[in-house]
């Protein structure tokens, strides 16, 4: 039996309340230049049913934010194996704050050692996946996000919210 | 169904210069909001033509041109869902924006969401807004399905084709249809080998037209070729290709209305398990409309 396919593709509008599906930007800062692991995230988010927005290679952090906002998107996910993630990634999370997209939820993934994670959460990622992660999880992720959001808790980058995806 | 509170702050603010606004705006509308707003002057500018020919990249180079020369710019680059998840890999930005995009460009992401021809009604709203809140040139880049792309005819005032170097043999460029659509035509890459002939052969057959359209032969990565399109574009005194554009207008705003039929699910339900025929389904339909 085939499996139901999302509300959207039956009616033209989205006007029902509780929508798993989101519009994730997945960027890549700086001048790392290894996106498999980027387009491979980005694929498995568009087979999970997300719209996608891939910015490409070499963003600053400006861009980033900048496509965020125009793309109205609710998440953004950082692919950085460069080891420039303690200077981009801030930077970028207060980009957002300053456009007033505190709301945007923000994961990590890459190269990034365990030793900096912690940080990184402080500033409010909600989540950082390393090399070897299933997509599959990245999609959970994404489900357990909306629930939380659906019940009204602020997953948001620059939001009061401690959780963080374990 | 009237606009509401919340509809109608987002849109003042948007009116008011807010960016923020103007995407929030834009997602409203995107998902069935109703937004109220009179119909705008604007320049609007279709492109389109098969996959992998270039056409972002393209754009890209218009993006640039136009914000040079001051103008503000914006693209709505329509990308096709996946039938199966309801998802979509929109990718086209990544090609049009530059470090030197700034606040004169404005590009914006959309999923097909299969709506019918690939481009639902509610572009027609973003366009006016867009308009509304500034944006001098406004391009809308399709999916790019090819042959059957005439629904851009209800959105765009002028229209560009682009077409590539592997397609040029002649039937594929007499095959009638979009070519005969297009205001201005494109063969990109003409670093390649092949780009010349396949030039050649939109000409030819093009040639019993009246006027036909330039066939631009431009490089988008070196930019040969480039300024000449652009001001072919700037120029171009669009065909009032009234008949075509009401055709596609009607059956757009049609489906528009179709998909949101509250009677849409239970009719479904109904031809799916084959218990009314289509003829049935369709006559369901328009009957509870009155």
């Amino acid at each position: 039996m085939l499996p139901q396919p999302p509300n959207r593709l039956l009616e033209g509008s989205r006007l029902s309340a509780s929508i798993v599906e989101m519009k994730v930007i997945i960027a890549k800062p700086g001048l790392d230049g290894h996106d498999r692991g980027a387009k491979v995230i980005a694929r498995a988010l568009r087979d999970g049913g997300h719209e996608v927005v891939y910015t490409g290679l070499r963003k600053t952090p400006a861009e980033i934010v900048r496509a965020t906002m125009d793309e109205d998107a609710a998440a953004l996910g950082l692919s950085t194996l460069s080891g420039a993630h303690d200077v981009l990634i801030p930077a970028i999370c207060q980009g957002l704050l300053d456009e007033g997209l505190s709301g945007i939820l923000v994961f990590a993934g890459g190269i990034i050692p365990a030793s900096d994670r912690s940080a990184l959460h402080d500033l409010g990622i909600r989540a950082i996946f390393g090399p070897g992660t299933k997509t599959s999880e990245i999609l959970d992720f994404l489900n357990e996000v909306s629930s939380r959001k659906d019940s009204g808790e602020p997953v948001g980058v620059g939001e009061s919210s401690k959780w963080r995806w374990e | 169904m009237a606009m509401g509170v919340n509809e109608e702050q987002i849109l003042r603010s948007a009116l008011q210069g807010s960016r923020r606004d103007l995407s929030r705006l834009l997602s409203l509308i995107e998902s069935g909001h109703e937004i109220t707003i009179p119909s705008q002057k604007s320049w609007t500018l279709g492109v389109t033509g098969p996959p992998g020919v270039g056409k972002s990249s393209l754009i890209g180079n218009f993006v640039n041109y136009w914000s040079s020369r001051g103008d503000k710019v914006a693209v709505l680059a329509v990308d096709p869902s996946s039938p199966k998840s309801g998802g979509a890999l929109l990718g086209d930005r990544m090609r049009m924006t530059s470090a030197d995009s700034g606040d004169s460009v404005f590009v914006r992401s959309l999923a097909t969401r299969n709506h019918p021809g690939g481009l639902s009604a509610y572009i027609s709203i973003m366009i006016d807004c867009l308009a509304a809140c500034g944006w001098d040139r406004i391009v809308i880049e399709t999916v790019g399905s090819g042959q059957s792309d005439y629904r851009i005819a209800a959105f765009a005032d002028r229209i560009l084709l682009v077409d590539g170097p592997d397609r040029g043999d002649i039937v594929q460029a007499e095959k009638a249809g979009i070519i005969e659509l297009a205001d201005i035509i494109a063969v990109n890459k003409s670093d390649m080998e092949g780009s010349e002939q396949a030039a050649e052969a939109i000409r030819s057959s093009l040639s019993m037209d009246e006027n036909p359209p330039t066939v631009h032969l431009v490089c988008s990565h070196d930019g040969s070729g480039v300024d000449a399109m652009m001001k072919d574009i700037e120029n171009c005194i669009y065909e009032a290709r009234c008949r075509l554009r009401a055709r596609e207008r009607l059956i757009s705003a049609w489906d528009f209305r179709l998909l949101r039929h509250p009677e849409l699910n239970r009719v479904l339900d109904l031809l799916e398990t084959g218990s009314i025929t289509v003829e049935e389904a369709v006559k369901s339909l328009s009957k509870s409309e009155e």
